[in-house]
């Protein structure tokens, strides 16, 4: 990738940076780059077993020849993995203030939980008699999440936020069609989470935006109430919203949407602002995916392993993916394929098991008053982070906010200085950014989320180094325009990462022939 | 800022009436905001368009957006350019970044003209 390298000593050198990282450094050249022809990591013992000839087994035809694997010793990899992990950003070692993602910690229990041997060396074609724990596990865990949504059918079978929306919209189809309508359209407010339209589109459906109410934040009634109608599959509202703003009105919503037949799926990404002090089954939602990467301790970042539960409406309960964990008279634990109106599998194996996994141990370590206190710490550390910004940055609405709030960056556009430019400064300070330019609906959007794990020692620090920056981009704009100084490369040229992308290591004297 | 000679729609498409043929592009504050765009993907030649419907999407650095009609019509030209050099859209918006030209077959949508245009603007900031 092109960078346009800028050394930290062309005066530009902010004094009071206190970046994690040490300044700019010379690039890390690849493995590919360190391989020394013949150079081995380790010795294998002698054969004590007949040899067979390669070419018995696999014909020459089919053999490469020209694999360029690199050659390096044990500690050339280990040197070579632990520098590039010294540049790593994780919320193990610094504060993560990314809207939208809840970047919190996990505690290490669940790990641990996790990587217990009975769990992590399970076969999932075992016979269900010898994988009764198991079962207990998802068995208790669709419960507990019953129980905390207000929605009684739940599936863990989604690994991600938007493969439960998928799973949801195609359960609300499934009953539309059951009960013989033929319906086009699913309706979503331009607050919502951005993967509602795709979803809806994927499904067969057509997304009709909502706009939003420039004072309250909240979804514009009037265009909801207009656009209602009798060929609505489903409204997709997203709770609290992107702005981290509560929609107060979601009864009425609910009970409008009923009246005409139109089923309301809760994206329920942002419900750890909810847990335990709301469940959206109690104010009319009939769909919602539980994003349990977000709120029950599974990390995530980098797309790993993700857990997107789908809880349901007790008449939506026969449309859940198949196969469900059940439980016999006598106790015992089994599959449930034997559902004539599932939409099907959704997944292999039921989901990922070991997410699933971290999630039960969390929500049984913290209980339901510990859940409540999650929700409500969610919302009061957004809400204090807000008050100490409120002097030097605009709010996009002003108003008491949920578990994040969003920044509109406009008023720092007459110093000549964007979002992006305020973004690359904070990593100066040793911060990485918040999300920016997202919601779509907010020019210049900065968008926080500090989480209920972080102590207000944290916020009070992150809440220096924001109002510091908006000091340089109000007094030195020019030094917030070139940040970030004190990286190990400087600004990336994303508009030709972007156009280029060069995703894949050639070696290069086969460049321009191996493609 | 914005070019007399042309009609605008609220979603920041513009449209200039050429006769036969009708332009389109999307307006200076829609490519500010957009940021540098990196894509461009337009209809075919011979396809219809639909006033208020998504005709496209443009991609940015920043965000994907859809590129809404000014109009009911069939499109007769693509901008071809673009594919290559999607950066035309910010550096000529008006000129060399056109979208499409279509033959408008029925009405266009709430079209407004450049003074209701700046107008509108001003209420976004």
């Amino acid at each position: 990738m092109t960078t346009t390298d800028r050394p930290a000593e062309t005066g530009h050198s902010p004094a009071r940076g206190t970046s994690i990282f040490s300044g700019r450094q010379a690039a890390v050249p690849t493995v590919f780059d360190r391989s020394v022809p013949g150079r081995r990591a380790g010795s294998l013992p002698a054969l004590d077993v007949p040899a067979v000839d390669l070419d018995d087994i696999i014909p020459l035809a089919e053999r490469r020849r020209d694999l360029p694997l690199p050659e390096l010793s044990e500690l050339d990899v280990v040197r070579h993995f632990t520098r590039l992990s010294k540049r790593n950003y994780s919320i193990e070692s610094e504060f993560y203030p990314l809207g939208s993602c809840t970047m919190k910690y996990n505690p290490k229990i669940d790990e641990t939980i996790a990587a217990l041997s009975g769990f992590r060396n399970l076969h999932p074609l075992q016979p269900e008699s010898t994988i009764q724990g198991a079962l207990h596990v998802i068995h208790h865990i669709q419960a507990q999440l019953a129980e905390i949504t207000g929605l009684p059918g739940v599936s863990t079978q989604p690994v991600a936020g938007a493969h439960g929306e998928l799973t949801g919209i195609l359960m609300a189809r499934a009953a539309h069609l059951k009960a013989g309508r033929a319906r086009r359209k699913v309706l979503i407010p331009d607050s919502a989470h951005g993967t509602n339209p795709a979803t809806a589109a994927m499904a067969g459906y057509e997304a009709i935006t909502i706009g939003h109410d420039r004072t309250t934040g909240e979804l514009d009634f009037d265009d909801f109430r207009a656009k209602l109608d009798d060929d609505c599959a489903a409204i997709m509202i997203t709770l609290p919203n992107t702005l981290g703003l509560f929609e107060r009105r979601i009864e009425e919503i609910c009970r409008l949407a009923h009246e005409v037949g139109c089923l309301v799926y809760c994206d329920g990404a942002n419900l750890n602002a909810l847990v335990g002090n709301l469940r959206p089954g109690d104010v009319g939602v009939d769909l919602l995916h539980v994003n349990l990467h977000k709120t029950f301790a599974v990390p995530h970042g980098g797309g790993g392993p993700g857990g997107g539960a789908i809880c349901v409406a007790a008449s939506l309960e026969p449309f859940l993916p198949a196969p469900v964990v059940t439980r016999h008279p006598d106790g015992t634990y089994a599959f449930d394929a034997d559902r004539p109106d599932t939409i099907g599998r959704v997944h292999g194996f039921h989901g990922n098991f070991n997410a699933v996994l971290r999630s039960y141990a969390y929500i049984l370590q913290l209980g339901s008053d510990g859940l409540a206190e999650l929700g409500a710490n969610a919302v009061l550390n957004a809400n204090y982070l807000k008050a100490l910004l409120a002097d030097d940055f605009q709010c996009y609405v002003d108003r008491i906010c949920m578990h994040e709030f969003v920044l509109d960056g406009r008023p720092f556009r007459e110093h000549g200085v964007r979002t992006l430019d305020i973004a690359k400064r904070l990593i100066d300070h040793g911060y990485h950014p918040p999300t920016i330019y997202f919601p779509l609906i907010v020019p210049e959007a900065i968008m926080i989320e500090p989480t209920e794990t972080e102590s207000k020692q944290t916020l009070d620090e992150f809440a220096a180094a924001m109002i510091e920056v908006a000091r340089e981009a109000r007094e030195t704009p020019e030094i917030v325009r070139a940040a970030p100084h004190l990286t190990p490369v400087g600004r990336l040229d994303e508009v030709r990462a972007a156009r280029q992308p060069d995703l894949r290591w050639q070696p290069r004297q086969a460049a321009g022939q191996a493609h | 800022m914005n070019p007399s000679d042309l009609q605008y729609t609220k979603e920041h498409e513009w449209l200039r009436d050429a006769g036969t043929v009708a332009v389109i592009g999307i307006t200076h504050h829609a490519q500010d905001a957009l940021g540098d765009v990196v894509f461009v993907e337009l209809p075919a030649i011979g396809s219809t368009i639909t006033a208020g419907r998504s005709f496209g999407v443009v991609e940015s650095v920043k965000a994907a957006s859809d590129l809404y009609a000014p109009c009911d019509g069939e499109v007769v030209a693509v901008n071809g350019l673009l594919a290559t050099t999607p950066d035309l859209v910010n550096t000529d918006p008006y000129g060399d970044g056109w979208m499409i030209k279509v033959r408008v077959t029925g009405s266009t949508g709430d079209l407004i003209d450049a003074g209701s245009y700046d107008a509108f603007l001003a209420t976004l900031h």
